[in-house]
């Protein structure tokens, strides 16, 4: 009996929160048009979510590339079949590891930051203080950082697949001897402008929205304690990351049936 | 001002580095620069195939191995039960014959099927909207193992025939 009781306690705990984070991010997106005027604030956070973030997606996705690279070169060169080389590479790093790695990353190396930084400014009621002056915090601390974020991922996993198609290039071409023309030219006809690159942008897009709106949600629910915000934390990179790999399933199916 | 001015300085930089990647994705790796074609520096001719086996939209037309132009649509006319291939030929190859034949080829043993055009000897060129009716159609390979069976089959019953 109270194991239903708690069953139902959890249920109803996940749905409130559920129901908080989009009347909050129904509020933050009121506050998208000022942020506009004010884009001092957006170029910061870009700043901060994006311009800090390009060391180690660039780094990610040259190894990946390199790595799918030699992985696939010793698979396709048993059929002889080695200059597929970079269709594989521009198909699997365009579609799927571009923006799925790089918003895994993301949200690790900012998102967890961004809810770090929101939750320290509720615990030391920072946030209370912009009210008591007639700000509204969602309008001037979160709008900017959700912009920013959603902004700065598409951007971010762009990068992420160009340096990867460059890190297999490096290591099929450079080392593995893979012939150029033909790894460039069966790249191209494989690979669809509408039907891959776009719907890779859609997707880091989709998850853009999702990494940051956890981020900023986590922290600015957080307990307002120490411990409330390690929790908020750990939350921000967990959920994210379950988000962001359910949804690319869903995405996929829609995109690539 | 002067830090924020940095700042600005360096997110300018990163937009412009994303952006420049995602125009390297579109150029250097997807097809969108010969589909950048549009109308403008291509024109259509229609190819009439009994059968174009595994031909898809968007595979290559080519002339002794180049790459002159697409399949732009692939529609069925229900007059003459055939295939038409609606093909987008790059301008700079205006010079095609109008006797010129179409084949589908398939490259190598596995691979994609392409279109292959064999120049004849006309004198005159073919323009936007001409119908080429010399075409050979894809070889499928049921077809092939169907009849090389049928000719063992025959072969041996015939030999049957002669002993006795």
């Amino acid at each position: 009996m109270s194991a239903l009781r708690a069953l139902g306690r959890a249920g109803l705990s996940f749905f409130e929160r559920l129901g908080r984070g989009h009347i909050f991010l129904l509020y933050t997106l009121g506050g998208l048009p000022a942020t506009l005027y004010r884009w001092r604030l957006l170029t910061s956070q870009v700043f901060a979510l994006g311009v800090l973030s390009l060391v180690i997606i660039a780094v990610s996705g040259l190894f990946v590339g390199m790595v799918l690279g030699l992985q696939g070169y010793n698979t396709l060169v048993d059929f002889g079949a080695e200059e597929s080389l970079g269709i594989l590479l521009a198909l699997s790093l365009v579609r799927e590891l571009g923006p799925v790695v790089s918003a895994l990353l993301f949200a690790g190396r900012a998102g967890s930051a961004l809810t770090a930084e929101i939750g320290l400014m509720k615990t030391t009621e920072q946030l209370a203080a912009m009210e008591m002056m007639a700000v509204d915090p969602l309008h001037r601390v979160v709008a900017p950082r959700l912009l920013a974020g959603i902004l700065a991922m598409p951007l971010l996993a762009a990068i992420f697949s160009a340096v990867g198609v460059y890190g297999g290039y490096f290591v099929g071409v450079g080392l593995l001897g893979v012939d150029e023309g033909a790894f460039w030219s069966q790249m191209q006809s494989a690979v669809d402008f509408h039907d891959d690159i776009l719907n890779g942008v859609i997707k880091s897009f989709v998850f853009g929205i999702a990494v940051t709106w956890i981020a900023v949600f986590e922290g600015y629910d957080t307990a307002p304690t120490s411990a409330g915000i390690s929790r908020a934390t750990t939350r921000t990179v967990v959920n994210s990351s379950l988000a962001v790999l359910g949804l690319d399933f869903v995405l996929t199916a829609l995109m690539f049936d | 001002m002067m830090h924020s001015k940095w700042i600005e300085t360096i997110v300018g930089a990163f937009v412009a580095l994303g952006l420049g990647a995602l125009l390297v994705l579109t150029l250097r790796i997807s097809n969108l620069s010969l589909a950048g074609f549009g109308a403008d520096s291509t024109y259509e001719i229609r190819a009439m195939f009994d059968n174009i086996g595994g031909l898809k939209v968007r595979s290559p037309v080519k002339m002794a191995g180049v790459t002159v132009g697409r399949v732009n649509a692939i529609e069925f006319d229900s007059k003459s039960y055939t295939a038409v291939a609606i093909i987008q030929i790059d301008k700079q190859y205006t010079q095609i014959p109008t006797d010129t034949g179409a084949n589908v080829y398939t490259a190598g043993l596995l691979g994609e099927q392409y279109i292959s055009l064999a120049p004849g000897g006309s004198e005159e060129f073919l323009k936007g909207g001409d119908v080429i009716t010399d075409t050979q159609s894809a070889v499928v390979f049921e077809q092939v193992i169907g009849q090389f069976l049928y000719g063992k089959a025959a072969e041996s019953g015939g030999d049957k025939d002669s002993k006795e």
